[in-house]
């Protein structure tokens, strides 16, 4: 669909396809490979370990979300996986490029935890940024613009600036505008963090049918359990600082699952190991 | 709108009667001595007051004095006689534009260097600094000699003068603006991979837009202050400057007063311009905040 970027698809082949996934191509490198990736913060106060030993290998195709008490280290991973971070030890592959190098090819899209709009941009000229910089044309813009608040409900408020929005409608613009450039992969923190309980639904349903249609892999960063049940894949719990992975889980539901699995035995047994994990990651310190 | 300007309105009259006040107390020496000289030094204290309000000569003009003088040589005569304030401060004004657009961009351009090059911000910012703490008045007849020698004459030494004073706030203002933006909103620029001079049109310089009409409202009441330096030093050409100059050697009081009130008045003139501007442009870039 006229991409302007082409991301690539060589490089190391390590990393099984994704049983179920969407076929990615045999030997695709993993979407994101962490080995005994650690991260230690410099500050005033000394140094803070933020990201202790993480072992992390995500599919092409996977949805996972990591899940966490605050201040654990979520964000952190993301944007060590984003290269707005760079880790101290360990070793890290995106795409199975180095993530400077998948930063340089606009490997993915990122949601940030606050919707961070230009105050001086229009809600649809927010949208259409990533386009601008990556020299997409005039009118493919505009379509793209208009179907992604389209896709985000947000059609009629392009004109508008992102004061006059609520937090909840500006988080959905800045989803938009992750998504206005069509990345493969998608790191999003927190997205519906400041969302109602049924906008919250709507939206998940919309990204789990998203990512069902488009094959994207996501990494998810959430507090909700059961929206991480929901969405997910794989669900990675980690625990209170030094951040570390505690637990990884398997969550077999169908690609094209409904809210209507949230009833069921088999989400309720998996939103419990999940709660046992944050439970037990947090003995560690208490 | 009544209640708007109830304090400005206030704040007039005070000045106002603050300075009929201080005009007595200034002028009493002078008017006693008329008084003795005349003969009449047992006046009645009303005549006293009005006396010190209507000298030729005084300390401090009175208010309506100076307002007199600006009416007279305003209306009265033509804006073209080297009389007319019109006259002076047209010269005046225009030395201050060419002065600040010099400034402004120079200033700009300082302010660009030193964000994108940290080396340059440590070489540069010392040099910058201690430019503004050469007193203008003693560097202004040097600026004037040395661009005489390089036939340099006319207006733009005058502006040389008014840019090197406005040129400082408005790169110490912009170089504050462009680094003022928000991490997150960089971040979202290195997720781009957007190019440097991308982040700058895209998100820099917008970002800094708040901080630049600041420093241009600093940096354009700064150039008129250099103009009219300027002027002092190089009367010959005329201008508020030189009116001020020409008052000072004959005891003009009162034309001084004129000259520096228009002055005044000019430069809130053009902060006003700079605001106008400003409102027209903000208004473009999202309004509200
Ligand atoms: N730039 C930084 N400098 C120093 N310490 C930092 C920095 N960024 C994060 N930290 C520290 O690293 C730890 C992990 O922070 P992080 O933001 O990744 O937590 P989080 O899991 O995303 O929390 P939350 O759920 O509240 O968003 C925290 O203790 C935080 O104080
Ligand atoms: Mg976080």
């Amino acid at each position: 669909m006229g991409v302007a970027v082409v991301p690539p698809r060589a490089g190391s082949a390590s990393a099984s396809p994704a049983a179920g996934a969407p076929a990615p191509a045999a030997g695709a490198p993993a979407a994101v490979e962490a080995r005994n990736l650690s991260l230690v913060f410099d500050t005033d106060d000394g140094p803070v370990q933020a990201l202790s030993h993480v072992d992390l290998t995500i599919r092409p195709g996977e949805f996972v979300s990591l899940i966490g008490p605050s201040g654990c280290g979520k964000t952190t991973l993301l944007r060590v996986i984003a290269d707005l971070e760079t880790a101290t030890g360990g070793t890290l592959t995106v795409k199975g490029m180095s993530p400077r190098d998948a930063r340089l090819r606009r490997s993915y899209g990122y949601v940030f935890q606050a919707p961070a709009l230009y105050p001086w941009r229009s809600v649809a000229r927010n949208v259409a940024l990533p386009l601008e910089i990556m020299g997409v044309p005039r009118a493919e813009r505009r379509r793209r613009v208009e179907a992604g608040l389209d896709l985000v409900n947000l059609a009629g408020f392009g004109n508008k600036f992102p004061w006059q929005l609520s937090g909840g409608m500006q988080q959905r613009a800045s989803i938009a505008r992750a998504l206005s450039f069509d990345p493969d992969l998608l790191l999003m923190d927190e997205p519906f963090g400041a969302l109602d309980e049924i906008v919250r639904d709507k939206l998940n349903d919309q990204l789990l049918r998203l990512w069902d249609r488009t094959g994207k892999t996501v990494v998810f960063v959430t507090h909700s359990i059961p929206e991480a049940v929901f969405l997910s894949t794989r669900i990675v719990v980690m625990s209170p600082r030094p951040g570390r992975v505690h637990d990884i889980v398997d969550c077999d539901f169908p690609r094209d699952r409904t809210l209507d699995i949230r009833e069921t035995p088999e989400f309720l047994r998996v939103a419990h190991r999940v709660r046992e994990g944050l439970r037990a990651g947090h003995a560690y310190v208490d | 709108m009544a209640t708007r300007a109830t304090p400005v309105v206030v704040v007039v009259l005070a000045v106002l009667a603050a300075w009929y006040v201080a005009a007595v107390a200034m002028n009493a020496d002078l008017q006693r001595q008329a008084f003795d000289t005349a003969g009449t030094a047992d006046a009645a204290w009303p005549d006293f007051v009005a006396g010190t309000w209507s000298q030729a000569h005084p300390r401090l003009p009175a208010p309506h004095q100076i307002a007199g003088e600006i009416g007279r040589s305003v209306f009265a005569v033509a804006p073209t006689s080297k009389r007319s304030l019109v006259y002076h401060a047209g010269i005046t004004l225009e030395a201050t534009a060419l002065g600040f657009l010099l400034g402004g961009l120079f200033g700009f351009g300082l302010s660009l260097l030193v964000v994108h090059a940290p080396s340059l911000d440590r070489g540069l910012m010392p040099w910058i600094v201690a430019s503004q703490t050469v007193p203008i008045v003693a560097l202004a007849p040097m600026i004037v000699v040395i661009l005489a020698q390089v036939s340099v004459t006319g207006l733009l030494p005058k502006a040389v003068i008014a840019a090197y004073l406005s040129f400082f706030p408005v790169a110490v203002g912009m170089a504050k603006g462009l680094r003022s933006s928000d991490p997150l909103h960089v971040d979202l620029m290195r997720t781009y991979s957007a190019s440097r001079p991308q982040v700058l049109r895209l998100l820099r310089l917008p970002a800094s837009l708040p901080f630049l009409f600041a420093s241009l409202k600093v940096g354009v009441a700064a150039s008129l202050v250099g103009t009219v330096v300027a002027e002092v030093t190089k009367s010959e050409d005329g201008g508020l400057g030189a009116r001020l100059l020409a008052g000072s050697y004959y005891g003009q009081t009162v034309q001084i007063w004129a000259a520096l009130l228009v002055a005044a008045l000019c430069g809130a003139g053009l902060v006003g311009l700079v605001s106008g501007v400003e409102r027209l442009v903000l208004g473009r870039f999202g309004g509200g905040r």
